[in-house]
């Protein structure tokens, strides 16, 4: 069946059925391949997109479930050539090992930052827990967020720093 | 004239007899005393209070989110208002460092503060009340020893006329039966453990009972199932819906694991009891559900009905939620998924689907589960973000026709709002 999507601002009718992931949809359908399939389960977050600015599992996220809602994907934050400032805070902080989780940590702290002009790191902490990395660059990710997030929002109270 | 006597003479009644209520609502402040040195509490005691503090659940109510344990400051919604948990930390000026044994021994069982306010049944002292002298002695002697962290009571919010306290001397008059429950002579101490700490510190009825309208339990229809933040706690006397039913060693697997294969895992408000229940002393969480397992065999003994699994007449009648379910549930859920592998049951044992309320199983789509107990157990993604209410409710209506012979249930599109709302408070 067809279903329109809206992604990144740009609206797509996709042919699939209603159980497809949207995952699927994005990286097969729309070649947009930011997030990752990891686990398939909604266990590790490498899939993670926006619906409606909310952070979702796109690997259990029906197609059928966003027809007509909001989908943004890392490739919305911004280009190779002009990232975006999340994505400059993790070029920056060198936040990426192997980068398989990267696109997702991007996105699950977007919406963070969308929703929390300034984060204090116990938020950034408990925003990103959903989202694993198996090569352990949990600390170099939660500095890129608190980067973007003095970038985006001035400066935050010393005090809560690490 | 004589009509303005009459109205004297019933002013002065009512205020006779608001002063005689007064009296009985009045309660002496008790003696503050100096902080007792943590050294001089008995470690074998000490010991003993830690397991009692985690059959009460004392930390569950009286640790805020993210907050020190047992420094109090979580909300409470409850019918009446919300009410926030206090500071039993030792600090002195905002806990109960300056409580004597006697001060703690009253208010557990009494509801009576030590400054002399009447306390909120949320604390359930018409159960506490049960608890023995050593026992309370035990917990006094581990919250004591605690450190005190200075956290400031938080005001509650109470519908009117409920801020008024001594109001509450009515409410014990009706439903607070002081002293100990006396042992059942036809069961055996492995039965009657149980009933102790069940009927006492665990104060399973608190939740699994329904209440009346002035919010006592109805003691007549005690574990018939009732409401915990929104969830259901469902019956735990014959009236268990559950398809397979409960027994001694399933209760026990479920208390001590928070979950079990033959039912499922524990959620909402019943996750933190179980991972209380998890590190505690072995016999004690069998006596538990020794107990609790006869509630239900008293009643109705016998098998259960057992799983049906309706699919395709289900998706039939529920197309748009069958695809959701393939593409946001199936992986896990249908039968054959990896997340089964364990002894892990499928959805046709799951008690929240059977339920005459859709409240856990909505509450479960949207929030999700967390493990319980350690890292490693049970785990499902919220799908708060994902779904719309409308989409939840096409989910739900989905899953009940296809894992239930029960009726359909009804608004489920606005139990779902109701939940999500709900959720997002602090």
């Amino acid at each position: 069946m067809t279903i329109t999507l809206t992604v990144n601002g740009v609206d797509h009718a996709v042919d699939a059925p209603p159980d497809t992931p949207l995952l699927y949809v994005l990286r097969d359908d729309l070649a947009l391949n930011g997030a990752k399939y990891g686990c398939g389960l909604g266990q590790c977050g490498a899939c993670t997109v926006h619906v409606d600015g909310k952070p979702v599992f796109s690997c259990v996220t029906p197609v059928a479930a966003v027809a007509g809602r909001r989908v943004r994907t890392v490739e919305g934050l911004g280009t190779v050539d002009t990232p975006g400032i999340l994505q400059q805070a993790f070029i920056a902080e060198q936040a990426a090992q192997c980068g398989y989780c990267i696109s997702g940590m991007i996105m699950r702290a977007q919406a963070l930052l969308d929703g929390v002009r300034r984060p204090t790191d116990a938020q950034i902490r408990a925003h990103m827990q959903p989202n694993l990395c198996r090569c352990g660059t949990h600390g170099r990710i939660l500095k890129a967020v608190r980067r973007a997030a003095d970038m985006m929002g001035g400066t935050v109270p010393q005090a809560v720093r690490s | 004239m004589r009509r303005k006597h009459w109205v004297g003479a019933a002013a002065a009644c009512i205020a006779l007899g608001g002063l005689a209520a007064l009296a009985v609502a009045y309660r002496a402040p008790l003696p503050a005393i100096a902080r007792p040195d943590a050294a001089s509490f008995d470690r074998a005691r000490v010991a003993r209070g830690a397991v009692l503090a985690a059959i009460g659940d004392c930390a569950v109510c009286h640790t805020a989110d993210r907050g020190a344990a047992y420094a109090g400051g979580r909300p409470l919604p409850t019918p009446f208002g919300t009410l926030y948990t206090t500071n039993i930390t030792p600090d002195i000026a905002t806990g109960i460092g300056t409580w004597s044994l006697d001060a703690f021994t009253r208010a557990l069982r009494e509801g009576v503060a030590r400054d002399g306010h009447h306390l909120y049944p949320a604390l359930p002292y018409e159960h506490y009340t049960h608890v023995t002298d050593g026992d309370v002695e035990a917990l006094y002697a581990f919250l004591m020893t605690r450190p005190a962290v200075s956290a400031p009571p938080q005001p509650n919010h109470m519908i009117f006329p409920l801020g008024f306290r001594p109001l509450l001397a009515g409410w014990k008059l009706l439903f607070l039966h002081r002293g100990a429950l006396p042992p059942r002579t036809d069961r055996d101490a492995q039965w009657n453990r149980g009933a102790y700490l069940v009927e006492g510190l665990g104060h399973c009825g608190g939740c699994h009972t329904p209440r009346n309208p002035l919010g006592g339990e109805e003691t007549g229809r005690a574990y018939a199932g009732g409401v915990a933040e929104g969830w259901v706690a469902p019956p735990l006397d014959g009236s268990s819906p559950a398809p397979i039913p409960w027994t001694a060693d399933g209760l026990y697997r479920y208390l001590r694991t928070g979950m079990d294969g033959e039912h499922g895992a524990a959620a909402g408000p019943m996750g933190p009891v179980t991972h209380d229940l998890s590190a505690i002393p072995e016999d004690e969480v069998r006596a538990i559900a020794v107990y609790v397992a006869s509630l239900r065999m008293d009643g109705r003994p016998g098998p259960g009905p057992g799983p049906v699994d309706h699919a395709d007449a289900a998706a039939q009648a529920h197309p748009a939620g069958a695809a959701l379910f393939a593409g946001a549930c199936g992986g896990c859920h249908e039968a054959g998924a990896p997340m089964l592998t364990g002894g892990r049951p499928g959805l046709g044992l799951a008690s929240g689907l059977q339920l005459e309320e859709p409240a856990n199983v909505v509450r479960a789509i949207l929030e999700g589960l967390r493990p319980p107990v350690g890292a490693a157990g049970p785990f499902m993604p919220p799908f708060a973000n994902s779904l719309t209410d409308g989409q939840v409710a096409e989910v739900a209506a989905y899953l009940r026709a296809r894992y239930s012979d029960r009726p359909a249930w009804t608004n489920l599109t606005r139990e779902s709002a109701t939940a999500r709302k709900e959720g997002q408070q602090p």
